[in-house]
This record gives C-alpha cells, structure tokens and sequence, in this order.
C-alpha cells in the first residue's frame, strides 16, 4: 500500500469528504491563505474556493459559535482550532451550546460539526501551546471525542467525524502531522467508539492512544524481547470509551496500564482505570499503573521540558515492575 | 405607516397582547409554585420582538435569550407547546428537556432561547453565514439586552457578520437593566447603537415601545440584508418592567418607577390609541382578539396541566443522533 504523512492523510479525508458533500465547508484561522500552520489545508482553497475554506478573524469563541449557527442552518461545518490549547477561549460555544443544543430542544437539530484541534508537545512550544486537554471533553455529555496515532485511523477518523451528525472533537497531535504511514486510498471509515488491539499478547494490557500509542509500540518490541507479551490497545476514541475491549483484554491479561502525554491527575487514565477497579477488580492481578504527565504546565526550556514527556523506557520499566 | 396593510396590524395586536397574556399566565401559575425552575419576562417589550419579526418569514431565523417567550411567540410558535415546555412536560417544543430558558421551534426558524446572557451572537452569525453559503435569501435575527451587549461574543460575532456581509440582524433591546445592575452604572456610552461605528455597519436608535417605529427599521435593515448588503445594529430603547426574574424582590428600584413606565409607556396601550388615532383598527376588532388569546391562553393551559411528564426512559433519548 502506498504511504502518505498524517498531514497528507487528513487533507485527503477532506477532500474527498467535500467532493461528496457540498454542504461541508471548514474555516479557521491562516487555513486558506497560509494552508494551515502545520501546512494540513494545502491545496484545499484551490479545490474548493475561499468560500468553503475560510480564513476567519482570530476570534476562537465567533469561529466555533458560528459553526454551531451553521450546523444549526442545514450545514456541516469543520472548524480548525488553530491550537487545541485555545479551545479554552471558545469553551463556553463548547460545551453549553455545541454539546447541549441537540438535548435541550429535544432533539429538534442534529449537530454536525467537528473541531479540529493539533494538541500535544512539539518544539518547545510551552504552556499555552503543547497541552493535551482531551480529558476536559470526556466529561461533557453529547460530545464525541475523536484521536487518531497514525495516518490511516487520521483519514479514517476524520472522514467517519464528518460523516457524524452529532458534534465530534478530532485531536490531532502536532508532532505526528509528518508521521508516514500506509493509508487506504478512497473510502477508509474508522468507526467512532471502536477500539484496536494493535497486538494481541496475554502477560498486561496497555492501553494509550495519539502520539504515545507508538511509543507503547516501541515498548512492546522491546517487552517482547524481554519475554513480556503485552496486550496493545489504541483506543481512537476516547468518548464514548470502548470498554468493552478494554475489559475482554483485562479478563485475559489481569493488568491494566493506561499511558498518555496528558497531565496524569484527572486524565483518561483516571476514567479507565476507576471503570476497571468498579467493573474488573475480581480480575485484576496488580495495581492499575497510569503513566501521564506530573501536574505541571509544560515548560518551555528543553532541559525542562523533557521532564513531562513519557519516553519509551519509562513504558518498558513501568511494565516490568507491573509483570514482576 | 400608510404603507401598513390591515394583516400586519392585526399582527402587531395579536402577537404583543398574546405575549402579555401568556406571560401573565405564566407569572400566576409560577407563583403559585406550579412551575419549576426560573422563569424570566418580557412584559412591557412587546413591540421589539413583535415589530422586528413581522418582518420575517419562517425560513428566517432568530436567536433568543433567557428572556425568550415574547420572540418565540412573535417567529410564530404555538402558545401550547410553550406552556408544555415551561411545565416540564413531555408535549412540550423540548420534550421537557429545556423550559423557559431552552425553547425552540426550529420549523418556524426559532433556533432556540439561550441561558447564557450574549450566548445568541455567534450562532445567529453562523446561521447567517449557512444562507450566505447555500445562496439563499434568508436572514438571521439576534436578540439581546443592554448586559449581553458587554459580553466578548457581542464584539466577536458582530464583526465577523460584518467582515463577511452577512445577512444578520442584531437587535438591542437595552431595557435598562443587566440582571438588577442599572445601564449607566455598567456602560459608558449612551447608546449601544454607537458602537455600530467601530464594526462599519449601520446602527439605529428606535423606541422600543412603538411597534410601528420598530416594525419601520427593521424591515430596512431586513431589507438590507436579504439584498446582501450585511448587518445591521438596531437599539431599541425599553423598559423592563418585571423583575430580572419571576419572585426578584427588585431591590434595586422603586414600585414608583415601574408604575411610571406602565402608566406612561406601555407599548400595548400605545398601538391602541395609534390603531384608533389612524383608524387602523376598530375597539370592538381589538376585544374580538383579546377574547380569541384569552381562549387559547387558557386551552393552552388545560394542555401543560393534563400533558404527562417525560417517562424515566426518555432521559437519553436526544443525547446522540
């Protein structure tokens, strides 16, 4: 199969989403003339017109809000949040209006819109700009939360978020917009709310997703030479939770690892793990382990900053010590 | 005025004495603990939300706040699926999910009340920015107070509106008061309708209390933006004359001055003495109407009380598509 960046994997979702849909239109900031900041929107104006690729003014909390109006009026919106750190700027358009509109009028509208939202650390880009905040978003009934690890669950995702007529959130983390991988060509639809088992194995599961399932990956070879054979999840989705995967895994496996960039208190891990002690202790042979970032910003000097970044070997042992 | 046909005027009557009827009914039935949760009215507003959507057609939409009824009732939603919805039944417009501070009717372009004060800006922007996209001639009305108009969004949505010619219309209607804080104590300028300057839109001043004023300069900003010629900022100078919201002990002004206002100002008896002024309208065609409300108001009634609540298993229901 041929291979194609991250990046080139959700250009590709949207173009051919917008081939198939003329009510699809996306707007954000430095999307048409600059073809995004991370250079995902390349090539888009040109297909389809500055109309339905839209620079907007720099206002975070208008750009969502209109796209909830649009979604409202008949159309389906896709929405770049330039950084997912500024979705705290439109929050209130997030998760009072986005996510209950549908709800509260007793479901007289769907809602499809998706935000895109780069998130995670890349470059030393420090606090206001390398967060991984999706466990915000997994609190708030009526959203679906969407996060890809590789290229083809990108397209994937991306074109299946589209395709949704409730609102999805679709985080994407800036350091895998140059990751090559194999894509399918054509239609490639990732189910919403499906788990992979990337690698079966019977000794632990661990479970991650975003940039840090291919670390886990790494971990995994690595475990494997050490005679460890670890269960590997990519959750994809993070709302609604596949726990149906999660606990087939455990009841074979009987421990449980959760590994994410994100600020550990709080996180998606807390969640996985509280749905495992309350549904899965009779199973469970050790202590769930959670590996995340310490409750910290993200600082910005590199001698710092590597301190909050989960690295391969930090896997590897957390592992050993659960599977000694 | 001349150009005035007798349906509007009708309208005019019909839809500010159903709104006051309404909510007086409202007002009885949440004081005798009949109704849960806030309820927030637009007595003595009437003219704005009636004068502004006798301009409108049900593929228009509208955007409404906490204090919602009278816009609702104006875009032309029915009084018993309001009434439904306010006594958290499940005949309601939201299934009993919403209330007061949700309703919606999205067939006739009511995309919903809001319960954030200055929540309606950016949705009516982008509903406005869906007609423009789909190249329809259809335009979006926002409604919101003299307390949204400090909000973030105010500056945010009306800019982008007017940055890409949107066809929508925001309309002020400063009725003095942001919750129990006066105007003059929040706001530095004297008009909201001022600040339409700094977005390059036109803005105007209108007296919210005479619908014909109001019905006047909302149809050329209507007009204005149907033709594409973008938004328009209306301030329609009012008064409000309930509490912030129902069972407010209004501690904050005197019974003198609200007295005043109703005595001097209400928009109700201020289209009467115009439609009899200009023979527009006979007493007795005004008594047949009051009679026609009063009779819907109450069957609207009989429906909210003898409609069942939500049944347990509808509490997931709408979450998901």
């Amino acid at each position: 199969m041929r291979e194609i960046t991250f990046s080139e994997a959700t250009l590709e979702a949207m173009k051919e989403e917008m081939e198939r849909d003329e009510k699809i239109f996306i707007m954000g900031e430095d999307i048409a003339r600059q073809g995004g900041i991370f250079g995902q929107f390349r090539g888009l104006p040109q297909l389809f017109g500055t109309e339905r690729v839209r620079d907007t003014p720099i206002t975070e909390t208008a750009i969502v809000g209109a796209g909830v109006g649009a979604a409202m009026a008949g159309m389906r919106p896709v929405v770049d949040m330039h950084f997912a750190d500024f979705l705290g700027v439109a929050m209130d358009e997030v998760f009072n209006q986005m996510a209950k509109i549908r709800y509260m009028f007793g479901g007289q509208t769907t809602m499809p819109l998706v935000l895109r939202a780069p998130d995670g650390i890349i470059r030393s880009a420090a606090a206001q700009h390398s967060q991984s905040i999706e466990a915000w978003f997994l609190h708030i009934p009526g959203l679906k939360v969407v996060i890809p690890s590789n290229p083809a669950d990108a397209k994937g995702l991306l074109k299946s978020a589209i395709r949704d007529d409730n609102p999805v959130l679709y985080f994407e983390h800036k350091a895998l917009f140059p990751m090559k991988g194999e894509v399918p060509e054509g239609e490639h639809l990732v189910p919403i709310g499906k788990a992979d088992v990337v690698k079966e194995g019977t000794d632990l599961t661990i479970v991650s997703y975003s940039l840090m399932m291919n670390r886990v990956k790494e971990a995994g070879k690595i475990l494997e030479g050490k005679g460890i054979k670890a269960e590997l999840i990519d959750l994809r989705t993070i709302s609604p939770l596949d726990k149906e995967t999660v606990f087939e895994s455990l009841a074979k496996t009987k421990k449980l690892m959760i590994v994410h960039e994100a600020v550990k208190t709080g996180g998606v891990g807390a969640e996985i793990a509280a749905m495992a002690a309350e549904e899965m202790l009779d199973y469970l042979d050790a202590p769930i382990k959670r590996l995340g970032a310490p409750f910290v910003p993200v600082p910005f000097s590199p001698a710092l900053e590597k301190f909050v970044k989960i690295q391969t070997d930090d896997i590897v042992q957390a592992a050993e010590e659960l599977c000694r | 005025m001349d150009k005035l046909n007798s349906k509007v005027v009708k309208y005019f009557y019909t839809t500010m004495v159903r709104i006051r009827k309404f909510e007086e009914t409202i007002n009885e039935y949440f004081l005798k603990g009949e109704i849960p949760g806030f309820v927030h009215l637009y007595i003595g507003e009437e003219a704005i939300g009636t004068g502004v959507c006798a301009n409108l057609l049900d593929t228009d939409f509208i955007t409404s706040t906490h204090r919602g009824h009278g816009h609702t009732i104006a875009k032309g939603a029915k009084v018993k699926y309001m009434m439904a919805e306010i006594f958290g039944k499940k005949t309601g417009y939201c299934k009993g999910k919403g209330g007061s501070m949700h309703i919606a009717d999205f067939s006739v372009g009511m995309l919903g009340a809001n319960g954030v004060v200055g929540g309606g800006y950016t949705l009516a922007t982008g509903a406005a920015l869906a007609s423009k996209l789909q190249n329809k001639d259809n335009v979006s009305v926002c409604f919101f107070s003299d307390g949204a108009s400090n909000r973030g969004t105010f500056h945010e949505a009306i800019n982008m509106a007017a940055a890409w010619k949107l066809p929508a219309i925001f309309v002020c209607e400063n009725n003095q008061w942001a919750s129990t804080t006066p105007y003059r104590t929040t706001t530095a300028i004297e008009n909201i309708a001022d600040r339409a300057i700094g977005y390059g839109i036109p803005g105007v001043i209108v007296d919210g209390n005479d619908v014909f004023e109001v019905y006047k300069e909302a149809e050329k900003a209507v007009d204005r933006a149907r033709s594409g010629g973008g938004p328009t900022l209306i301030e329609a100078k009012t008064y409000r004359i309930k509490g912030h919201f129902v069972g407010d002990p209004e501690m904050y002004r005197t019974k003198e001055e609200v007295k005043k206002v109703m005595e001097e100002n209400d928009p109700i008896v201020r289209f009467k003495e115009k439609a009899t002024e200009k023979g527009l309208m006979t007493e007795k065609e005004m008594q047949e109407i009051d009679k026609k409300i009063e009779k819907e108001i109450s069957e609207a009634l009989k429906f909210a009380s003898e409609s069942p609540s939500p049944e347990p298993e509808e509490l997931y229901q709408d979450l998901y598509v």
